[in-house]
């Protein structure tokens, strides 16, 4: 639904995006990861239209987004981290101007208004100045704007930042229930909200793709070394050097009365390390795998890890 | 033009929604009433003088005694307000971050522009249908020729328009309103006196800055001439201010 290929921007010496590629499916919700400066923003211009990329190509939909802006547009709901509101409007008013801008046709306008209302559950404000609602409100506009002609892509620019941790936890169930009906992109700095929403996510760090893939493939791609981490109730030593004597076993280290248990990559010792401790009678109390976790991840790529 | 007039609607309900048309029509009024009733006080003295001999009774015309000196102050009074008028026509969008709304819209930068411009035009055009209201008093108790009336309202609100398109322009130009006023009104000040430059200059260059000045232009209107070359000043004018916003909100994006 969306593919970013080669994508550079430059601002003047300052290179913002450098030889950025990714792809979207249909109906998902996919993360646009990174620091604070990382090129996010610009990516998100970029594909709305707002902004033209200095090389590279970039589609929304059958469209491209540099030969069909207006195309483009119409079929893309976008919001700025900057909300784009007018404090002097009401919500209903507001929304009608957007509608009348993005072209909604008059029969349907009414019923478009109503119906991103709806959604994003602004019934109880609808008639207010905008100057006077509550900032996670505001929030919902500027996600009904995004929303109100029905666009089969939505981009969302850090669509919680500034809000409190319920309004947070408000936004993120409203992102997850557009799923399916719209291909949504969003923006964050936050880990969490990509692990809790999206399926998928496209790290970047100053400007260069790091990584993108879904949540699965790019912690699966990261595991190193694989292991467990078992927890036993007695005889730690003996348990050791039992599954010591487990062939394909690489190294075992004691860590906080537990075992961390490597192996060779490729192998599953897990169950032949179950019977192990059980058959030995050590009283095996937990067994988790140790695989990297997108938070590990993340930092990682960050700090200068390595590129996928 | 649908999109067009979406856009002005907008920017009219701006200006009615908050107190800035009404301000900015109410002082103008009373300043022009102010300069009117003055003028008539003059008017009328220097007519009962004039009427007390028979060759000068005879060259009393209301039409140059008022209204000339009239426009030629409403003239000054709208480049001393109109600047207040557009400088938040861009600003604002670009201050309050509704400007990735607009242009991520399937309506086109030019769409905007002339939205923004007939909306401010819309508000000048109310602005000088109201002093309309004085020529009462001049109709009521004068003879008046309506002709030259209706042609210096014509060149007011020509020149009105390219006063909005350079005041859209500046406000395409920074975030701040306060800059957008000060800009507008320094160069439409410096549009207005550049002819002063002429009397020290010669040749081509005298005739140039005869040509751009708006005052050489509007002194034909408000006297009653109606020229063609007047009036494709103004115009040109205008659509110079626009283009010229046109280039600044598309080089800004594609820089």
């Amino acid at each position: 639904m969306i593919a970013v290929e080669h994508l550079t921007k430059k601002y003047g010496d300052l290179v913002a995006v450098r030889d950025l590629s990714f792809k979207v499916e249909k109906g998902k919700i996919w993360g646009l990861l990174g620091p604070n400066a990382a090129g996010k923003t610009t990516t998100m211009r970029i594909l709305t239209g707002f902004l033209p990329a200095t090389e590279g190509k970039a589609s929304v939909g059958k469209f491209d987004v540099f030969e069909q802006p207006n195309e483009v547009k119409k079929i893309l709901g976008y919001l700025p981290e900057t909300l784009p509101l007018y404090p002097d409007m009401t919500v209903t008013e507001y929304l009608s101007f957007v509608a009348a801008i993005k072209k909604i046709a008059a029969p349907r306008k009414k019923e478009s208004i109503a119906k991103a209302i709806k959604v994003t559950g602004l019934e109880q404000v609808k008639g207010r100045l905008i100057k006077n609602i509550s900032r996670g409100f505001k929030q919902r506009v500027g996600i009904a704007q995004a929303l109100v002609h029905d666009p089969l892509v939505l981009i969302l620019d850090e669509p919680t930042i500034g809000l409190d941790p319920a309004q947070i936890i408000e936004i993120r169930s409203l992102i997850k229930a557009l799923r399916g009906e719209h291909t949504i992109i969003l923006s964050t700095h936050i880990l969490a909200e990509v692990t809790q929403t999206c399926d998928g996510v496209v790290i970047i760090n100053e400007g260069r793709l790091m990584a993108s893939g879904s949540l699965e493939e790019l912690t699966a791609s990261f595991r190193r070394k694989e292991g467990v981490i078992v927890k036993v109730r007695k005889g730690i030593q003996d348990a050791a050097a039992k599954i010591g004597m487990i062939e394909g076993v690489e190294k075992i280290s004691r860590e906080d009365g537990e075992l961390k248990i490597e192996w060779t990559a490729g192998l599953d010792l897990r169950d032949e390390i179950a019977r192990v401790l059980v058959q030995n009678d050590f009283g095996l109390l937990e067994m988790r795998t140790m695989a990297m976790n997108i938070e590990d991840l993340y930092i990682k790529i960050v700090s200068g890890g390595t590129e996928t | 033009m649908k999109n067009i007039w979406v856009v002005a609607q907008k920017e009219l309900r701006t200006y009615f929604t908050s107190p800035i048309a009404y301000v900015i029509i109410t002082v103008f009024l009373l300043l022009v009433g102010f300069f009117y009733y003055n003028i008539l006080l003059w008017f009328n003295a220097q007519a009962m003088q004039m009427a007390q001999n028979q060759y000068y009774s005879q060259q009393i015309n209301i039409n140059q005694m008022v209204y000339q000196p009239l426009f030629n102050n409403i003239s000054i009074i709208l480049l001393l307000m109109l600047p207040l008028l557009t400088m938040r026509l861009f600003s604002e969008e670009k201050k309050i971050g509704t400007e990735e709304l607009l242009y991520t819209s399937p309506i086109s930068v030019n769409q905007i522009i002339l939205g923004k411009f007939l909306a401010s035009l819309l508000v000048l055009l109310a602005m000088l249908a109201l002093t309309g209201l004085l020529s009462l008093f001049s109709f009521l108790y004068g003879n008046p020729e309506v002709a030259p009336i209706l042609n210096g309202y014509l060149g007011l609100a020509l020149m009105g328009a390219a006063f909005l398109a350079i005041g859209i322009f500046f406000s395409s130009l920074t975030e701040n309103q306060i800059v957008s006023a000060i800009l507008t009104f320094g160069a439409l000040l410096l549009f207005w006196i550049i002819n002063w430059a002429s009397s020290s200059a010669i040749g081509f260059w005298k005739d140039v800055l005869n040509y751009v000045s708006f005052f050489q232009h509007f002194e034909n209107m408000s006297q009653g001439i109606l020229d063609t070359t007047d009036i494709v000043y103004y115009l040109s004018f205008s659509f110079f201010g626009l283009f010229l916003t046109h280039s600044v909100i598309q080089s800004r994006r594609w820089r």
